[in-house]
């Protein structure tokens, strides 16, 4: 049989369809061409496809060899075999059992049966020959069988009963020209290829109807920490609006910097051991600016600047004691500080986003670090008035344009006021931050001038996160028992878009 | 912020009217508190006894407002005083003044302290409130009173504890003592039998209440004791009073006593118990002083309720708000909040004389006078205005650089993570084969847990911990993170400084350790600069503990400063962080390339 490309097979059935002829069993039309019926099967289903041709579907069972008939029929029984083995002289059952294999059993059984062969006397081990010429009448019905005849019940009965056949459905077709018929069609292409490129054979190519319900492929690509997508964004909206970053790279921090120089009191709860992280090493700051250190302790003890103070015994070992900051505010206070050494005076805005640590509880929605977003403006007459223009300017960056604002306590901020948003989402309003303007005794003792205030907010970059992407537990979100997958699959942050 | 429960209905009787629960939200958000929560008697004693919701517990239906109010707003911490600040606020009622009856100086009671007083606890302050009258709710108050006040401005006792008696199972005059325990007999509140000190600090350490009091006195070679000149103990400060002088609702005439290490607290304290509760006086509103006669012989009269006077401008009281108002207009806020104020004469501008009252001893600089004019004119209502300083925006080099490299370093392929910089010794150290070096790494002294005991001195363990929580991920994992580890450094002030930290980390089948080595390849090659440069070959062979050996070596520049390291991680290391599989980790020093 001659190998026949699938398209030298497409070729003849077009021909054959176009010259008028029809196809009423593609079963011999198949052996007409030379080729399997599934070769042929498969350019039929391609055209079918298109409805180049129109198919009847023949369905039938018919009785086919199995393995061991299908080289019945091309060798012969195993009878005939074992028979045109044995030489004129005859042979030993060794010798044959060497040269037939599997079959020698069997086929000395029938052929004895048959009486085609014989033993000499007094030797089993010796076989003959008993007739010249046989009629293999089993090769000859398997053959019949095999090119399509139908045999006698007896014989199919005695076959099955061999085990030499077996039943199987077989389907062919019936086919003519289709709706859409060609003689020739062209070649539908899945892909463009440099081939097709360099041939400009691209002109005549016809797509393949694609699969989109499909998947593409999954590209190897990194990723970047959703939380961290977030702090960029409320990064842009701080520095389209003037602010500068401030070094907060410094976790480690005195609690002069961290409270006292905030006038928070030394016995505020905010600075027992349940609330901070104080270290075992380093335990304590060496160096404090002396100048300042001296005025900040008056401030609290007796007060000054227009205060009465706190009244109380103020402790230097206290202030020395060192602590993971609690709030960047204690940056802030440092830059403040800076800022109040250079002369002239030169209004600022200020940002951060960066770690600060709470010796709290972990749960769904507090952790023992975190991060802080703070922003703060400082200048000649700045007022509550302008606190709350910029907080508007800011957090409608974030989203969120509707904003209340209610009375609150910070023992360095006065007034004080907890920013409120209106979120659509859950129908009411949720707390987004706190602000207030920094406190006189805070601000005089660094030598800021008098008349410039300070107005700041802060926030934390973790809660808007999570209102932003509906994730309810923070460790979701931030730390080693985030998901990759929540980190593969997570959208662009599109705040700052609007 | 504390919380005080207060009943629904009370207050509303208190206020004079019934609001709705959103009427009444509304003016807490203006007042700056904050309704925290709707419960009841039951639910709350069911919570305490952690009973599901069918639990039969013995308590009220009445409903409870949980309010929750400002840190320095002692005069809130009971259903008297905020009723009191809201109506006043809401301008049903002026603000009372709260004053000192006047009695001839020699019927006055005294109170004598002794010198050995000083070694533990100083001082002490004291007053009367005659003719009280008490009901089951009025007595509650007052005995919640103290307790808010002991938790908060107090410090649990630390600073400042209250005692409060009836006086008309006493006589005066009292002395405060110091005396050894051994000496000191009493039967103490809530008990029958009589204790000596030293066997009733025993006794309590299984006391859950007062357990956490006894380490104010306790390795003191000397209790603070108060007498009367009967020698009845009144009470064993700050742990615990005595049975004999107990207050009951028949009480008619109240001594309080406030022994502290703190004066100004301590005055503080006495000030808001009796400004709150005279209110139940048969002249309301007065409180009989108590002369304290210190062991120098200093004489001082108790409470001290006089108002703190201070003058202000016009424009510094509305100028840091931003409105415009006339100095009748600020008064009137002004008397909202409690505050007396009245113009003053003047040529110039005009300026206001303000009265701050005992109960307000949370206002210290004319700003706070600032913020209660601002809540009594509503937040809200502040007209909104820009800054109007030109600035010019920008990022801190290091911030910018590290953004670059996070950039570059999920360009190659990694994906980012954040991890926690607080970690466990163990963690740190031991699981990777490293030996705690105590002169690296910064110890927290108070940590909860063991998750924070140190800070971190190198991203490794963070990644790798990392790693096991994803340990299903589907292979190659190929992770990173851009952050900071803290090392001792007795160059800076606070002898602590942080670094900034690359760190990757590959995990396969295979080790990936030529990946990483390329990933390393092209950050050298990005971060190239005249004055960051690398020779031709920047790897050195190393041998250190966490990694195989031969496959580990450290990043060098030309001038042979190491600027980082990398290996194939150590079976042992891998085995302790739970990872089944081979990786290699790379951390590069971030600061050292800019």
């Amino acid at each position: 049989m001659a190998d026949k490309s699938s398209s030298d097979v497409e070729a003849s059935l077009l021909a054959h369809l176009n010259s008028g002829g029809e196809v009423p069993d593609s079963r011999s039309y198949a052996s007409s061409l030379g080729v399997t019926h599934g070769e042929l099967g498969d350019v039929i289903k391609s055209l079918s496809a298109f409805r180049i041709v129109e198919t009847a579907e023949i369905t039938k069972e018919t009785w086919v060899l199995t393995e061991e008939a299908k080289g019945y029929a091309a060798s012969g029984s195993p009878e005939a075999q074992l028979v045109a083995a044995i030489p004129p002289e005859g042979a030993s059952k060794d010798v044959l059992k060497e040269k037939l294999g599997s079959i020698f059993d069997i086929g000395m059984k029938t052929a004895a049966k048959n009486k085609w062969i014989g033993f000499e006397k007094g030797n089993k081990d010796l076989v003959f020959r008993k007739v010249d010429t046989i009629n293999d009448e089993l090769q000859e019905q398997l053959k019949r069988l095999e090119s399509g005849e139908v045999l006698s019940d007896k014989m199919i009965d005695d076959l099955k009963r061999r085990k030499l056949i077996t039943k199987e459905k077989s389907i062919w077709y019936a086919l003519k020209k289709g709706p859409q018929f060609v003689a020739k069609r062209k070649k539908l292409a899945t892909d463009v290829t440099q081939e097709h490129l360099r041939s400009g054979d691209w002109k005549d190519l016809e797509f393949k109807e694609y699969n989109f319900g499909a998947q593409g492929q999954p590209i190897a690509i990194g990723y970047v920490q959703p939380l961290l997508e977030v702090r960029e964004e409320i990064q842009n909206i701080f520095l389209q609006m003037g602010f500068s970053e401030m070094p907060t790279n410094n976790f480690v921090e005195s609690s002069f910097w961290n409270f006292d120089a905030l006038f928070q009191p030394q016995q505020h709860p905010a600075r027992d051991s349940h609330d901070t992280f104080f270290l075992e090493a380093p335990a304590a700051t060496k160096q404090l600016p002396e100048d300042y250190l001296e005025k900040v302790k008056e401030v609290h003890q007796c007060g000054g600047y227009g205060s009465k103070g706190y009244g109380y015994d103020w402790k230097r070992d206290e202030a020395e004691k060192n602590l993971l900051r609690t709030h960047t505010t204690a940056v802030s206070t440092r830059m403040l500080y800076k800022l109040a050494q250079e002369k002239p005076f030169a209004p600022k805005r200020y940002y951060s986003i960066d770690r600060v640590f709470r010796n709290e509880a972990v749960d769904r929605t507090h952790l023992a670090e975190f991060h802080q977003i703070e922003g703060l403006i400082c200048d000649y007459g700045l007022t509550l008035g302008d606190l709350i223009g910029v907080l508007e300017d800011f957090f409608s960056s974030l989203g969120m344009s509707k904003l209340r604002f209610k009375p609150a306590y910070n023992p360095y901020t006065e007034p004080s006021m907890e920013i409120f948003s209106y979120h659509e989402g859950l129908k009411k309003w949720v707390e987004v931050g706190n602000s207030g303007m920094f406190r006189p005794e805070m601000l005089l003792p660094m030598g800021l001038p008098q008349g410039v205030n300070v107005i700041a907010w802060g926030l934390s970059l973790e809660r808007p996160t999570m209102i932003l992407y509906g994730i309810d537990n923070i460790r979701d979100l931030f730390g080693p028992k985030v998901d990759f997958n929540l980190i593969k699959s997570n959208p662009l942050c599109r705040l700052g878009l609007q | 912020m504390p919380t005080i429960n207060v009943g629904r209905d009370l207050l509303h009787v208190a206020l004079g009217r019934t609001y709705t629960q959103e009427e009444f939200e509304v003016l807490c958000f203006a007042f700056g508190i904050e309704l925290d929560d709707v419960t009841t008697e039951k639910a709350i004693m069911r919570k305490e006894k952690h009973l599901d919701d069918d639990g039969e517990v013995d308590a009220d239906e009445e409903v409870i407002y949980k309010i929750e109010v400002a840190a320095n707003r002692y005069d809130l911490l009971c259903l008297e005083g905020l009723a009191r600040a809201l109506r006043v606020f809401d301008g049903t009622e002026a603000a009372p003044m709260c004053k000192i009856s006047s009695i001839p100086r020699n019927s006055m009671i005294q109170m004598f302290v002794k010198p050995q007083t000083s070694q533990i606890r100083p001082y002490v302050v004291c007053a009367v409130l005659r003719g009280v009258t008490f009901d089951e709710a009025r007595y509650n108050s007052f005995i919640d009173l103290q307790d808010k006040l002991h938790q908060n401005i107090c410090r649990k006792r630390t600073l400042v504890a209250i005692g409060t008696h009836d006086l008309d199972t006493l006589k005066g005059p009292f002395s405060y003592e110091a005396l050894p325990p051994q000496e000191i007999n009493f039967v103490p509140l809530k008990q029958e039998e009589s204790f000596r000190a030293d066997k009733l600090m025993e006794f309590y350490k299984s006391d859950m209440k007062l357990k956490k009091f006894l380490h104010i006195i306790e390795n003191s070679p000397v209790y603070p004791v108060i007498y009367d000149s009967n020698r009845t103990v009144l009470s064993l400060p700050p742990i615990i009073n005595g049975a004999h002088s107990a207050i009951t609702l028949k009480t008619k005439n109240v001594f309080i006593e406030c022994t502290a290490t703190d004066l100004t607290k301590a005055k503080i304290v006495l000030n808001t118990m009796v400004t709150m509760f005279s209110e139940y006086c048969k002249n309301k509103f007065e409180v009989e002083p108590v002369e304290v006669v210190s062991h120098d012989g200093t004489k001082t009269i108790y409470p001290d309720l006089s108002c703190y006077k201070m003058e202000v401008s016009l424009s510094e009281i509305v100028g840091p708000i931003g409105i415009s108002l006339d100095e009748t207009q600020v008064i009137s806020l002004l008397n909202k909040m409690q505050l007396q104020a009245e113009s003053c004469p003047s040529k110039g501008e005009p300026r206001i004389a303000v009265s701050v009252p005992p109960t307000r001893s949370d206002i210290l600089h004319a700003r706070d006078l600032v913020e209660d004019v601002a809540i009594a004119y509503g937040y809200n209502n502040v007209p909104k205005s820009k800054p109007k300083c030109m600035t010019i925006g920008g990022r801190q080099p290091l911030n910018r650089f590290s953004d670059k490299l996070r950039a570059e370093v999920a360009r190659a392929g990694y994906m980012e993570v954040l991890t926690f910089i607080l970690c466990s010794r163990e963690e740190n150290f031991d699981m990777l084969n490293r030996t705690h070096d105590v002169n690296k790494a910064v110890i927290i002294a108070n940590p909860r847990t063991s998750e924070f005991e140190v800070v971190r001195t190198s991203l490794m363990s963070c990644l790798l911990k990392t790693l096991k929580h994803n340990i299903d991920h589907p292979r190659p994992i190929k992770i990173f993170e851009v952050g900071d580890v803290v090392t001792l450094d007795s160059s800076r002030d606070v002898g602590a400084s942080n670094n900034r930290r690359l760190a990757a980390l590959y995990c396969n089948s295979q080790s990936g350790f030529e990946e990483i080595m390329g990933l390393v390849d092209r950050i050298v090659k990005v971060v190239r600069a005249p004055h960051v440069k690398f020779g031709q070959n920047y790897y050195v062979p190393t041998n250190e503990p966490e990694f195989f050996p031969k496959r580990q070596c450290k990043i060098v520049t030309s001038d042979g400063k190491q600027i980082g390291y990398l290996g194939i991680v150590h079976a042992e290391v891998l085995r302790k962080f739970g990872i089944p599989d081979p990786c290699t980790f790379v951390e590069i020093d971030v600061e050292a390339l800019l």
